[in-house]
């Protein structure tokens, strides 16, 4: 104990402090602020963005309306006339080879999560994750040349001898499911490894296996993150505009038969985008009209899936 | 399981008897299968892909393939010097935009915004929601974004690198966050407890630490720009002969030359589009290998 | 500035720093001391730093109750109690680093030669620059020895002549010199734990700071670096004010001239823990002859 080496009154500090009391006053950093400033403002480019396209899509959009009757719009058949203005042919286009893509990324992407998470070692775990992953790098325009040139003539035609379309919904929505199934998988497997271990060890311990227990308690307890990752892929789905451009059709069609060419909304805005339609027709405007509904779809599914992975969140 | 409804004393033995067997069921190893399965079963439709399209394209894996443009007359030489230098040009500029502004936003996000703040939870939300825009609605913003700025035809390299930065660029910002959060909370504490400001602490230090998990993410950020042909489209890029020469020129990309000569029924153009796809692929998987290179050996490990 | 001659006692009754028995509820939980004849003043007669009335909330928890500390020129001033005491979130109060965490809402006064530190136009950059701080986790910079010395100079903007000496300068105070001059321009992270610690010693006096706070700089250390610290600590007290957290009670016993005991008084209908000071003396005092029982059934074990 140093109790002898007694505290001197007024001796000055060591670090050179006189007695002038110390300056705290707060100094104006200009530089900074400026900083500061331009970082604020490259933040508020994400809003901006946001706005942007709402923006961009409303003013031809309403150009649109003016012209054809919401009624036009969502009905079945297109009305004669110089515009084919019927939406709901596309959306069935859409809601066909979504269907059949969740169909197949469903159950592949949530297998492959539950290995990942509930089987794998972290090193096998280690090369696996990014063997799946590597699926969504792959280019969309490189899928639905797959889908177009292999899928449907040597899979569908060929192998299975289906009598299939040229262009189908099947081999688009098998495609896009492949496409997919990382965006299930990887927010899957986020859910099930925040499931707290205390519960398998409980399920464990009380004499079930690893399968049981996966199912029965782990998959339960994660389903709030797993449908955020149906959601999310669902949107992409519903957004993916290549493969179903090259391999889907570009036929509307109500015919809920997977084998014939559909149209869908991603499909109708590519290939009306690349058409003869002068900027500012009715049926340039459609696009806009067709590409805010898909706007709003996306949103919708995306805010719906956002909401879940909080509640999971939350949970654990 | 009729486990239960055995006595406590039976439930001990059969446990005991036949221990492991109860992870070797019927039933658990047919679900380790399908396990299996779907984990491979993505690896297969790749593995696949990739033969298929190598084995199409075999014929075509010539010098003409890079130097030539694309021609009508000789299409058993028709190339892809256009959509490979443009697309190089694209990412070019596509970088140079997306990425200082993406890193700003990012910095500010984690390093300078109160997290309470309702603006700030809104802005965080929205990057949310913007990330799984469809790529088709950027393409439209930027054909009105190049309207705003006078354009009559937008499929420049301008247009072009403005549709894929505004694509990826919740890309760059989540993923530089990440790399932003994962340096430790201490050494910002350090810092600041020497009286430098928060500017001060993350110009030299936070962002030194987190520059190889920026790198990967922006990296990652471009492959995905390298592939995409829809908003490209929608900016009404065309068949191109010439190299482009400035932000104004002309411009195609890969993947837009790709889809093109997809669309042409003579079987050469299929050959030589096959070809490309594996010029395309072997890029991103190029930027992929790099990406993950600078995350295994420069990402520290605090 | 407390002009007080050493020989004059403030005797707790009259001093509104010190904690006694008739302010208010909380207050009567901490003990009045009185000063034994012919040792150290029990209140330090000429304080750089002292906490007024110090508060401090997270959110809605109440974390720290009404504390008033004196910190003692050249100093070593001791914060001990039991986990969640809050001794930490005093420390951090005092050079302002709790603004750092959200939601922290500090009330009362922190004063520092006589200004509260928490005054509105006062610059908590300032505040930091004379009052240093030292982690429980050696937390070098990811950047070699020499660059970890001349960061904090740098970012100040402080004067430097020759920064090679100020970096030897720094590097001898933290008795660290010796191991590293000939790897001055190696990554710090190569350097053992204590050297670490050592070296956030180093550079935390390499912007000469007037007080430097510790918050348990030895508790990841083993016991020959902490031995090192502390001898560098009795050191650095002629030239610093020091004001150190630890969990250890007799490294506070050890090295301290003051020692504050905090404990954690739990909310009745939360069950949230608010922290607040039971008893500031002497540390032969405090350690010797408590005048608590809490203080006491801590020091010998009780508890905690």
């Amino acid at each position: 104990m140093s109790v002898s080496s007694t505290t001197q009154a007024g001796s000055p500090s060591g670090a050179g402090l006189s007695a002038a009391p110390p300056d705290l006053s707060a100094k104006r950093r200009p530089g900074e602020m400026v900083i500061k400033l331009i970082l604020r403002m490259a933040t508020l480019l994400s809003v901006v963005i946001t706005f942007g396209i709402i923006a961009a899509l409303i003013d031809p959009a309403l150009a649109f309306f003016r012209e054809v009757p919401l009624s036009d719009f969502f009905s079945a058949t297109d009305e004669p006339g110089a515009v084919r203005s019927a939406v709901f042919p596309l959306m069935v286009g859409t809601a066909l080879t979504t269907v059949i893509a969740l169909a197949l990324a469903v159950p592949m992407g949530l297998g492959a999560a539950i290995y990942l998470a509930e089987y794998a070692s972290p090193r096998s775990r280690k090369w696996l994750k990014p063997t799946v992953e590597l699926l969504a790098g792959v280019p969309s325009v490189v899928y639905g040349f797959f889908a177009l040139f292999f899928v449907t003539p040597v899979v569908l035609q060929g192998w299975l001898g289906l009598d299939v379309n040229f262009t189908n919904s099947w081999a688009a929505g098998l495609v896009l499911g492949v496409m997919i199934i990382p965006t299930v998988a990887s927010l899957s497997e986020d859910a099930l490894s925040a499931v707290p271990q205390a519960l398998r060890q409980g399920s464990l311990a009380l004499g079930a296996n690893r399968m049981q227990t996966t199912l029965r308690v782990v998959l339960p307890a994660a389903l709030s993150g797993v449908a955020a990752a149906v959601v999310l892929g669902l949107s992409r789905a519903v957004g993916e505009t290549m493969i179903v451009t090259m391999a889907g059709g570009a036929v509307k069609n109500m015919a809920l038969d997977p084998g014939e060419p559909h149209m869908t909304m991603t499909a109708f805005i590519a290939i009306t985008a690349q058409g003869e339609n002068p900027v500012g027709s009715t049926s340039y405007n459609m696009l806009f009209a067709v590409g805010l509904l898909l706007f709003v779809i996306t949103f919708v599914i995306n805010a719906i899936s956002v909401t879940a992975v909080r509640r999971f969140r939350q949970e654990y | 399981m009729s486990v239960a409804t055995r006595s406590a004393r039976e439930t001990v033995e059969i446990r005991l008897s036949d221990g492991r067997s109860r992870e070797r069921n019927p039933a658990s190893i047919l679900f380790l299968i399908a396990l299996w399965f779907s984990l491979f079963f993505g690896v297969i439709v790749l593995v696949s892909l990739i033969v298929d399209t190598a084995i199409s394209g075999a014929g075509r894996f010539d010098a003409n393939l890079f130097t030539n443009y694309e021609s009508k007359l000789d299409k058993s030489t028709t190339g892809f010097r256009a959509g490979i230098l443009g697309s190089i040009w694209l990412m070019a500029f596509t970088a140079l935009l997306a990425i200082p502004l993406g890193i700003a936003a990012a910095i500010y996000l984690e390093e300078f915004a109160d997290r309470r703040s309702r603006f700030n939870r809104l802005v965080e939300i929205n990057l949310q929601n913007l990330a799984a825009v469809p790529s088709i609605i950027y393409g439209m913003l930027a054909v009105a974004v190049m309207g705003l700025l006078g354009y009559q035809f937008k499929g420049i390299v301008l247009g072009g690198a403005i549709a894929l930065a505004l694509l990826i660029l919740p890309v760059i910002v989540i993923t530089t966050r990440e790399a932003i959060r994962a340096v430790p909370q201490e050494i910002r504490q350090g810092s600041l407890a020497l009286g430098a400001t928060v500017w001060q602490t993350t110009w030299r230090n936070t962002l030194p630490s987190a520059v190889p998990g920026i790198a990967t993410g922006t990296i990652l950020g471009l492959s995905r720009a390298i592939g995409e042909a829809a908003p490209l489209l929608m900016l009404g890029m065309a068949m191109v002969r010439w190299d482009p020469s400035s932000i104004e020129s002309k411009v195609t990309a890969l993947p837009m030359q790709i889809y093109h000569l997809s669309s042409m029924p003579q079987e050469e153009y299929q050959v030589a589009a096959s070809a490309a796809i594996i010029v395309l692929l072997v890029m991103i998987l190029g930027m992929n290998a790099l990406a993950i290179f600078i995350r295994n050996k420069f990402q520290k490990s605090w | 500035m407390n002009k007080t001659p050493s020989t004059i006692t403030i005797t707790p009754d009259h001093d509104p720093y010190t904690p006694h028995g008739t302010e208010n509820s909380v207050s009567q939980l901490a003990t009045p001391v009185r000063d034994q004849p012919g040792e150290l003043p029990l209140v330090p007669p000429d304080p750089v730093m002292d906490a007024r009335d110090l508060n401090v909330f997270y959110g809605d928890f109440h974390a720290v109750h009404d504390v008033n500390l004196k910190f003692g020129r050249n100093d070593i001033t001791a914060l001990i109690g039991p986990s969640g005491c809050g001794k930490s979130t005093v420390l951090r109060c005092l050079n302002r680093m709790n603004d750092l965490v959200t939601g922290a809402r500090v009330e009362g006064a922190v004063n520092y030669h006589g200004q509260n530190i928490y005054a509105k136009g006062v610059d908590p950059i300032a505040v930091r620059t004379h009052i240093g701080m030292v982690f429980q986790k050696p937390n070098p910079f990811p950047k070699s020895i020499y660059e970890n010395i001349a960061y904090g100079p740098k970012v100040t903007g402080m004067k430097v002549d020759n920064m090679d000496d100020l970096v030897e300068e720094a590097l001898r105070g933290a008795a660290l010199w010796d191991e590293v001059k000939d790897k001055l321009k190696q990554s710090a992270y190569g350097l053992s734990g204590g050297q670490q610690q050592r070296l956030c010693i180093a550079r935390t006096i390499a912007t000469r700071p007037d007080v430097i706070l510790m918050d348990e700089p030895c508790s990841a250390l083993d016991p020959i670096a902490t031995s090192r610290i502390e001898d560098l600590m009795l050191d650095l007290k002629q030239d610093y004010t020091i004001i150190i957290v630890t969990h250890n009670m007799q490294q506070a016993a050890r090295v301290s001239d003051r020692t504050a005991f905090f404990t954690a008084r739990p909310d009745e209908t939360t069950g949230n823990r608010t922290g607040l000071l039971v008893e500031f003396g002497l540390t032969s005092t405090i350690f010797s002859n408590p005048r608590d029982k809490r203080t006491e059934d801590y020091i010998s074990g009780r508890f905690g």
